[in-house]
């Protein structure tokens, strides 16, 4: 046996990483300056970003919020921000024309939209969902006053009309679609006739109402939210009954379905626009004049409900067909199917469209300036009218993007947030 | 013995709903009837309403003078041309927009897409912030605020004027920005230039005879041309060669200064500017999503496959991977291209005079045709959508993936 001078007998520790390969130094290497095209690039970029901050920071940090006007801004400072028009009609751009005294009614009903949407938006606190159902008419009875009972008129019609389903289905009538078509025509008979007598006499006995805001004084950040939250709401069913048209088999659904939704992608939502504001009055009966704000509401909702059929219908398509035969196989009936089987699986595959759709809506609830509506970017023409602030572009455009620019960005981090809770494949 | 007859039941009203083999036709008819009821009573109020008001439905308008100016034209029109002559100048000025829009837009909207995958962090960043920016905001402020850049940061023309003047034109005294608009140079047809363009038309056939002959070779012989630096030979040598053996017939005229403007040259409007550009930075921050979405769509095997196979990379890029993106990346950029089209009609914004501030503008309001001029514009809108999607349907017909 021979004899070792020195046996190792435990390993050499592993001795730590060039300095140059880890921690920042090792991940600016990796990332900025692996090579020399890289090298100029990150250069470059940040001169660029140097370039741009260099001019702007000193301009938004050191602007003034308490000048009276434009001019009185220049004499202060003409090299930096002139956020005073802000501090002075924020209001404006907040709530347009709404009565100033009326200020806490938009306000509360903005804040309700939150406390609405949480339901939808989490799960876990959907058990408020009550709240959600019934929040649209209270928010339209908050912006537009009246009297409370014609608002809650339409939920106890509709109530009724459920109620009326219930009684007849336990009755003798077998037929589910002989006790809807049934019921429908109650409820119909119910706000033809009962309605209206119902609603003095509510209005009679609880008194509630507020003072009357016409449609022409909604304005600005309230009438984007007006316009984008109603056609979201509305042009959501819309576009799935639509989609599940165009891929039905039923020939005369299907050409309908086909025709109106390429027509509506066919055309600018400005001429859409245009008839609501110059051409409905053409196809209603005569002497029909009816709300603009309201004309405005459906035609946006037409608009997106066909987009969003589109959208869903990629969905619909992007399911194996394996789906439909198994539902099909199990019994279920189609709108069971739909119901249970294919809605869910390709709404899940949709949601970025769907969200996109949504974004799109909301970036043009500001085509209603061009139609003379006071949304903010017609009031920021308004306000540059006035003379005292004459002139002035930057400020106001940079805050109503910035306010877009947050909702917009808000929906596509939740639809990114949604697309990762619902991923159950991985 | 079995019997395969259908249990035999007697035919009851009922069942037109209740049966699925009778509810399907039954709805149908239904729908039918509703939709042909509808449509009837909004003609039947469309009727009665233009009864009321006295009017008819005609279109010899389009005929009539136009009476009125437009300032940005591409074809000779004055005001005593016809409506139908503002209607068409209008479509030639939304056409105008829309196809240098696209353009612009493709151009920013790959490079932006494509550094946005890039590995340096910051490059990457730089593009999600211009990308979440400009998605996020809706196009009718950028159209304004691209417009208010233009009148409010250039200067006005007669900041060009005298010996030591404020701003200088670009490009060896060739551009001139101002808050009127751009001036440009102009070229001049000289005696010779017809020919001239003939035989660029003939070098660009050629080049394309010759790509076709190197793709036969490289099909039949594996021999490579080196057909990129070839083409650009064949198509700039024999034009710049005839461009001094006719003695430069095509001249260029430079804007200069006379009095408070700019004379000669070519006049590009602010209003045009400020649309043109900002619907292509709109819809260049929705294309470079398309581009990276195509490119990251290709799984990581392909590009391994390939290299295994020892392909070098750029042969990679252009013989595996893109041939495979632009099967998913054009069905979608044509349709962004559609939407530009449509975007276009925001024109009024800042006064240009596309189709719908001509005809569905001034025209209406002159004449009161609102139903006609409405349904026209609506009709050219729809065209230029139907021949859009008809040529993506096209592209995806040809460009499937073959399955057995």
């Amino acid at each position: 046996m021979k004899n070792y001078a020195y046996v190792r007998e435990k390993s050499i520790p592993p001795s730590p990483p060039p300095l140059i390969e880890v921690g920042v130094i090792g991940w600016i290497r990796q990332n900025l300056f692996s090579s020399w095209f890289n090298s100029f690039l990150t250069l470059f970029s940040l001169y660029f970003i140097f370039i741009c901050l260099i001019d702007f920071i000193p301009w938004a940090w050191g602007g003034h919020w308490n000048a009276k006007s434009l001019r009185e801004c220049m004499d202060l400072d003409p090299n930096v921000a002139c956020f005073s028009v802000l501090a002075a009609r924020w209001e404006q751009l907040l709530f347009g024309l709404y009565p100033a005294d009326q200020y806490w009614r938009p306000t509360l009903t903005f804040v309700f939209l939150i406390l609405s949407i949480i339901p939808i938006l989490f799960p876990r606190f959907f058990r408020y969902f009550w709240f959600s159902v019934i929040y649209p008419g209270l928010a339209i009875w908050l912006l537009w006053g009246g009297s409370i009972w014609s608002i809650a008129i339409i939920y106890i019609g509709v109530i009724f009309g459920v109620a009326s389903f219930t009684v007849l289905s336990k009755g003798v009538i077998r037929s589910t679609s002989v006790n809807l078509t049934l019921s429908i025509v109650i409820t119909l008979l119910f706000f033809l006739f009962l309605s209206s007598t119902l609603t003095e006499f509510l209005s009679y006995l609880i008194p509630i109402s507020l003072p009357f805001v016409e449609s022409l004084r909604m304005g600005g950040f309230t009438l984007s939210l007006i316009v984008g939250i109603s056609g979201i709401v509305a042009s959501f069913p819309i576009g799935i009954l639509l989609a599940l048209g165009r891929q039905s088999n039923l020939p005369i659904i299907k050409m309908i379905c086909v025709g109106f939704i390429e027509f509506i992608r066919g055309v600018p939502l400005i001429t859409l626009l245009f008839v609501a504001s110059v051409l409905l009055n053409y196809f209603l009966p005569p002497g029909t004049n009816f709300d603009i704000v309201l004309r405005v509401v459906i035609m946006v909702t037409l608009f997106s409900a066909a987009y969003m059929a589109e959208v869903i219908r990629g969905g619909l398509a992007g399911l194996p067909l394996g789906q439909h035969e198994a539902s099909a196989s199990l019994g279920l009936t189609y709108w069971q199917s739909q119901r249970l089987i294919i809605m869910p699986q390709a709404l899940k595959i949709s949601i970025p469209g769907i969200v996109n759709t949504f974004i799109g809506l909301f970036k043009d609830t500001t085509l209603v300036s061009i139609i003379s509506l006071r949304d903010p970017i017609g009031l920021a023409s308004t306000i540059r009218a006035d003379t005292k602030w004459n002139g002035i572009y930057w400020e106001l455009y940079v805050a109503i993007g910035l306010m877009f620019f947050i909702v917009c960005f808000g929906m596509s981090q939740y639809s990114q947030y949604l697309e990762r809770k619902l991923q159950t494949d991985k | 013995m079995s019997s395969t007859n259908l249990p035999s039941e007697k035919f009851r009203l009922g069942m037109l709903l209740s049966d699925t083999r009778y509810r399907g036709t039954s709805l149908q008819v239904i729908t039918f009837i509703i939709f042909v009821a509808v449509f009837f009573w909004l003609v039947d109020n469309t009727l009665k309403n233009l009864a009321l008001l006295g009017k008819d439905v005609s279109f010899a308008f389009l005929g009539m003078r136009a009476g009125y100016d437009i300032n940005q034209r591409l074809i000779p029109y004055t005001n005593d041309s016809t409506h139908a002559m503002a209607a068409f100048v209008g479509i030639l000025n939304t056409l105008l927009c829309a196809f240098v829009g696209c353009i612009i837009a493709t151009i920013v909207g790959v490079f932006v897409g494509i550094l946005r995958l890039s590995k340096n962090w910051i490059v990457a960043k730089l593009m999600s912030v211009y990308i979440e920016g400009f998605r996020n905001v809706p196009v009718l402020l950028w159209i304004v605020m691209v417009f208010a850049l233009l009148t409010e940061f250039t200067p006005a023309p007669k900041a060009f004027k005298g010996a030591n003047p404020e701003a200088t034109m670009f490009l060896f005294d060739s551009i001139a920005i101002t808050n009127r608009g751009t001036y440009l140079p102009a070229p001049v047809w000289g005696q010779g230039s017809t020919f001239l363009i003939i035989i660029f038309l003939i070098s660009v056939l050629a080049v394309i005879f010759f790509i076709r002959y190197a793709k036969e070779l490289k099909k039949n012989t594996g021999r490579n041309m080196p057909s990129f630096w070839i083409s650009i030979g064949i198509l700039i040598v024999p034009t710049v060669l005839f461009y001094f053996i006719l003695g430069k017939p095509v001249e260029l005229n430079y804007p200069y200064l006379k009095g408070f403007n700019f004379k000669e040259g070519i006049h590009l409007r602010n209003s045009f500017i400020a649309l043109t550009l900002a619907l292509a930075f709109y819809t260049s921050a929705f294309i470079a999503e398309i581009v990276r979405s195509g490119i990251l769509a290709i799984s990581k095997g392909q590009t391994e496959a390939a290299a295994s196979l020892g392909m070098k990379p750029n042969k990679i890029m252009s013989l595996i991977i893109l041939p495979q993106a632009l099967r998913v990346i054009v069905p979608p950029l044509i349709s962004n291209y559609l939407n530009l089209t449509k975007n276009s009609s925001l024109a009024i914004a800042v006064g240009y005079m596309d189709v719908r501030g001509t005809l569905g503008g001034i025209t209406l309001n002159q004449t009161g045709r609102e139903l006609e001029s409405m349904l026209l514009l609506m009709g050219f809108y729809l065209s230029v959508s139907l021949f859009i999607s008809s040529i993506i349907n096209w592209f995806n017909r040809s460009f499937q993936i073959v399955v057995r």
